[in-house]
C-alpha cells in the first residue's frame, strides 16, 4: 500500500520529473501525427491506385493485343473461377491528345484506353471519379445536357471549386458553335474586304512592291480561319467513318452513339451532334491555381483530336476527332494527367483490331475484379501458371505500383525508427532524474527499510513511479497527437495565416486537404513502447534504491 | 546466565567495518539481555558501538559473529523477507533525527508501517481500524489536533512524538530508541523521556534507550555501559 501512496505523493511533489516526461509526450504526439498523416497519404494513394486499376491486370506484351477476349476470360474463369467477381476487356495504346486554347494547339502525350462502358465501372472504382452525377450512376459516352459538379464530389468538407463546369456539356457546345459561326462570318467579311481593297489597290497601279506587303496579313487571317474551322471541317470525314464502321461494331442497346452518327450524306451539325465521346483525366484539361480553384483549358462539349497507332505492323499513326463528355479525377496525378478513356468498340475499330474474317476483336488486357477476401497473389500465381509468361503479363495492382508503395512504406518505417529514438532519448532523461530522486530520497528509503519494507517493495516504488510517469507522458502525448491529427487542417490554416507561407499547397499535392488515418493498433504500439521505455529507464535507479544499505541510508544527509 | 524471562538476548556479538586496509572493530563480543517489561539504557562515548548494537538488534545490519535472539527465536540469521517482517511487527525504532517521511502528514507517517505490512486490498479492509489506532496514539501524545500536519510544520518534540507513535502502532515487543532526545532542548527532551517512562510503566513496554548523556540514562531501570566495543561491568 505504501508504494502506491508514495508514488502518488512523489508524483505530486516532484514536478521536475514531469519535465522529463514532456519529451515522452512530444515523442508520442509526433509519432501519432506522423503515422496518421503518412498512413493517410499511403491509404489515399492506395485507394487511388486501386481505384483505376482493377485487382488483377491481365495484359498482352504486344501492342496489338490478343484476339478473342471471350475465350481468354473463359480460360481465366476456369483457372480461378471461384475468386473472380467480374472481368472487363480494355485496349490501351499510347497516343497524343491535341486541343486548341485561344487559337493555339496544345498537344499532350497520353495513354488512350478503350473501356467497356457497361462492365468497366463494376471492375474498378472508375465510375466514382467522374464529374457528372449521372455518369457516376451509369457511365455514358454521350454528352450530357449540363449538370456537372462545380464542387469536388469526393471531398468531404472544403474542396476545390470548379465554376467553369457550370455551363459544361451541350450548353457550352452550342455556345461555342455559335461563337465560331460569328467569328467565321466576321473573318470572311474581313477577308472579302481585304481582297476588295487589294483588288482596288492593284487596279490603281504600282504592282512591283504592293502585293508582297499585302500577302502577309492575308495569310495570317487564313491561318486563323483554318484554326477555327478545323473543328468543323473534320467532323464530316469522321462522321462518315463512324457510319461505315457502325454495322460491324458490337453495340449494346441503348446505343449511346446515335448522336455521333448523323444521317447519311448530311454534314454534321456540331450544335446538335457529337463525335465519339472520351473521358480524359482532369489533370490533362485543367490546372489548379494557388487559391484552390480549378481552371479548365477545355470543357465537356469541346472537340479534341487524338492521334494513335493502328494495330498493323509497322503501326501507322491515325487521327480522329472526339468530344469530351466528362472528366475523371482519381487524384493520382500520374493517372489524371495521362489516361483518356474511350469506348472500347470504337477504339478497336479505329485501330483495326477487328479481324475482318472472323469478326473477332483483339484487346490489350483484361481487368479482373476478385471477390472480397480473395488473396490477390494466389490468384495471380494461378493465372501465371496457366498463361505463358512470354505472351502475357499477370500482375496485381500492388505489383503495378510496387516501387511507389514500398518507397512510402520504407519512408514510414525509417521515420518511425527515428521518432522512437527520440522517445528513447527521453528515457535517458528519466533515468538521470530518477537517479537524482533516489539520491535525494536515500534517507526515506532507509526509513522505509527500518519500518520493514523489503528491497522488492522499494524497487517497486520507483518502478511504479516510472510506470506512472510513462502513462502520464504517453497519455498526454496521445491526447496531444489525436488533437493535432483531428484538427490538422485548421492547424495548417492557422500556421499559414501566421507565417504567410503556404504549408500545404493544393496546386502541388493532389489532395485538397491533408489526409489522415488513425490506426488504433499503431497507436497502441506507440503507447506501449513509450511506457515500456519509461519503465525500463527506471529499472536502474530502482535497483540502486533497493540495494541501499539501511544504516548508511539512515545516516545520509 | 540466560534468564527465562529474557526478551532480547545478545551473545558475543562482533562487528567490524573495513575502510581500505584499515579495520575498525566496533563491537568486540557484546553480551546483553533485556527482560520483558524492562527499560534499559545503553550509554557510552561516541564510537563506543552503542548505535551499532542498536542497529544489529533492530536487524538493520548484520553482525560478523555472535547471536541475537528475540524471545526463543534466534533472529540474526533469518532470510531477509522474515527479517523485514520481524522489523515491521516485533521491533519499533525511534531515531535521533526523527526520520519521518516528509511527503506524508503525521497520521500517514504513523500508518506507514501498517501500510508496509498490508497490500492494497488488505489495506482497504483494515484501513478504518488502523486509522483509529494511529489517531488514538497521536491523541494520547497530545497531537490530536495535528494529525494532518506535514513534518515540516511540526516542532522537534512533536516530530519525535509522531516517530514514537509510528514505532508503537504495530504493537512491537521491544522499542529501540537511538538518542531520541539528542536533537531536542532539555525541556522537550524531558517530555519525550517522560513519555517513554510512562509507556514502560503503564503498558509494560520493553525499551532499549541508547544515549551518551548519563543524566538521561538514569531514568532507566538499568544502565549498560559500552566502552571500546565491550560491555563494562556496572
Amino acid at each position: 500500500m505504501y508504494k502506491l501512496l508514495l508514488c502518488w505523493r512523489y508524483l505530486r511533489t516532484r514536478w521536475i520529473a514531469l519535465a522529463s516526461v514532456v519529451s515522452v509526450t512530444l515523442g508520442v504526439a509526433t509519432m501519432i501525427v506522423v503515422n496518421a498523416v503518412m498512413a493517410g497519404f499511403s491509404h489515399e494513394m492506395q485507394t487511388r491506385i486501386h481505384g483505376i486499376l482493377s485487382d488483377i491486370v491481365f495484359e498482352a506484351h504486344s501492342l496489338s493485343g490478343f484476339q478473342d477476349p471471350a475465350w481468354h476470360m473463359e480460360e481465366i474463369r476456369r483457372a480461378a473461377g471461384d475468386d473472380i467477381a467480374g472481368m472487363t476487356p480494355t485496349v490501351a495504346v499510347p497516343a497524343m491528345l491535341s486541343f486548341q486554347v485561344r487559337g493555339q494547339w496544345i498537344t499532350r502525350q497520353i495513354m488512350f484506353i478503350g473501356i467497356d462502358e457497361t462492365t468497366h465501372a463494376y471492375v474498378s472504382d472508375f465510375g466514382r471519379y467522374l464529374q457528372h452525377p449521372g455518369n457516376r450512376e451509369r457511365l455514358s459516352f454521350a454528352l450530357r445536357e449540363g449538370g456537372y459538379d462545380t464542387v469536388d464530389s469526393q471531398s468531404d468538407g472544403p474542396g476545390p471549386t470548379r465554376p467553369a463546369l457550370e455551363g459544361a456539356g451541350w450548353p457550352h457546345r452550342r455556345m461555342r458553335v455559335e461563337r465560331e459561326r460569328v467569328w467565321r462570318e466576321k473573318l470572311e467579311a474581313d477577308r472579302a474586304k481585304a481582297a476588295a481593297d487589294q483588288a482596288a489597290e492593284g487596279a490603281s497601279g504600282d504592282e512591283g512592291v504592293q502585293p508582297a506587303s499585302a500577302v502577309g496579313p492575308v495569310r495570317s487571317v487564313d491561318q486563323q480561319v483554318d484554326a477555327v474551322l478545323a473543328a468543323t471541317s473534320q467532323p464530316v470525314a469522321a462522321a462518315v467513318v463512324n457510319e461505315q464502321a457502325a454495322p460491324s461494331t458490337p453495340t449494346k442497346a441503348p446505343d449511346p452513339f446515335k448522336a455521333a452518327r448523323p444521317e447519311e450524306g448530311r454534314a454534321m451539325d456540331p450544335a446538335k451532334e457529337q463525335f465519339t465521346g472520351i473521358v480524359p483525366g482532369i489533370g490533362l484539361a485543367s490546372f489548379r491555381d494557388s487559391t484552390g480553384v480549378d481552371r479548365f483549358l477545355v470543357l465537356p462539349g469541346d472537340d479534341v483530336k487524338v492521334t494513335f497507332p493502328t494495330a498493323g505492323t509497322p503501326p501507322k499513326a491515325v487521327s480522329d476527332t472526339f468530344t469530351i463528355v466528362d472528366f475523371y479525377e482519381s487524384k493520382m496525378s500520374e493517372y489524371d494527367s495521362n489516361f483518356v478513356f474511350v469506348p472500347i468498340a470504337q477504339l478497336q475499330r479505329m485501330r483495326g483490331m477487328i479481324d475482318p474474317q472472323s469478326g473477332l476483336a483483339s484487346v490489350n488486357s483484361i481487368q479482373i475484379k476478385l471477390k472480397d477476401g480473395a488473396d490477390l497473389d494466389v490468384v495471380r500465381d494461378r493465372l501465371r501458371k496457366v498463361f505463358p509468361a512470354d505472351m502475357y503479363a499477370v500482375s496485381t495492382w500492388r505489383d503495378k505500383q510496387g516501387p511507389l508503395l514500398s518507397a512510402v512504406e520504407m519512408e514510414m518505417s525509417v521515420l518511425n525508427i527515428l521518432l522512437f529514438l527520440i522517445i528513447a532519448v527521453a528515457g535517458f532523461g528519466i533515468l538521470a532524474i530518477f537517479f537524482m530522486i533516489v539520491v535525494e530520497k536515500t534517507r526515506d528509503i532507509g526509513i522505509l527499510k527500518s519500518l520493514g519494507a523489503g528491497s522488492t517493495g522499494i524497487a517497486g516504488i520507483f518502478l511504479g513511479y516510472g510506470l506512472f510517469l510513462g502513462l502520464v507522458g504517453a497519455g498526454a502525448g496521445l491526447a496531444l497527437g489525436l488533437a493535432i491529427v483531428l484538427n490538422i487542417n485548421s492547424i495548417r490554416a492557422g500556421v499559414e495565416w501566421c507565417t504567410g507561407q503556404r504549408v500545404f499547397d493544393p496546386s502541388i499535392y493532389y489532395f485538397f486537404k491533408i489526409p489522415t488515418v488513425i490506426d488504433p493498433f499503431t497507436i497502441a504500439w506507440i503507447i506501449a513502447g513509450a511506457v515500456a521505455i519509461a519503465v525500463a529507464s527506471s529499472v536502474l535507479p530502482a535497483l540502486r534504491a533497493a540495494r541501499l544499505h539501511p544504516v548508511e541510508a539512515l545516516r545520509h544527509d | 546466565m540466560i534468564k527465562a524471562s529474557s526478551l532480547l538476548r545478545v551473545r558475543d556479538l562482533r562487528k567490524s567495518y573495513r575502510s581500505g586496509d584499515h579495520r575498525l572493530d566496533v563491537l568486540r563480543g557484546v553480551d546483553f539481555d533485556l527482560a520483558t517489561g524492562e527499560f534499559v539504557s545503553v550509554v557510552g562515548q561516541s564510537g563506543s558501538g552503542k548505535s551499532t548494537l542498536l542497529h544489529l538488534m533492530g536487524l538493520l545490519d548484520a553482525a560478523d559473529s555472535g547471536e541475537i535472539a528475540l524471545g526463543d527465536t534466534r533472529i540474526d540469521r533469518l532470510p531477509s523477507a522474515r527479517r523485514d517482517r520481524l522489523r515491521n511487527s516485533a521491533i519499533g525504532m525511534v531515531f535521533q533525527a526523527y526520520h519521518l517521511l516528509p511527503e506524508l502528514d503525521a497520521l500517514e507517517n504513523v500508518l506507514a508501517p501498517l501500510m508496509v505490512r498490508h497490500g492494497v486490498i488488505e489495506w482497504l479492509r483494515v484501513r478504518r481500524e488502523a486509522r483509529a489506532r494511529a489517531a488514538d496514539l497521536l491523541t494520547r501524545f497530545g497531537l490530536g489536533g495535528r494529525l494532518h500536519h506535514k513534518p515540516r510544520q511540526l516542532s522537534g518534540g512533536e516530530m519525535q512524538r509522531v516517530a514514537i507513535a509510528r514505532a508503537l502502532v504495530t504493537q512491537p515487543r521491544v522499542l529501540l530508541a537511538d538518542e531520541p532526545t539528542g536533537n531536542l532542548d532539555e525541556a522537550t527532551g524531558g517530555e519525550i523521556l517522560d513519555t517513554l517512562c510512562e509507556l514502560n510503566r503503564a503498558d509494560g513496554l520493553s525499551i532499549v534507550l541508547v544515549t551518551h548523556d548519563a543524566a538521561i540514562a538514569r531514568r532507566a531501570d538499568r544502565i549498560v555501559r559500552l566502552a571500546a566495543g565491550r560491555v563494562e561491568a556496572a
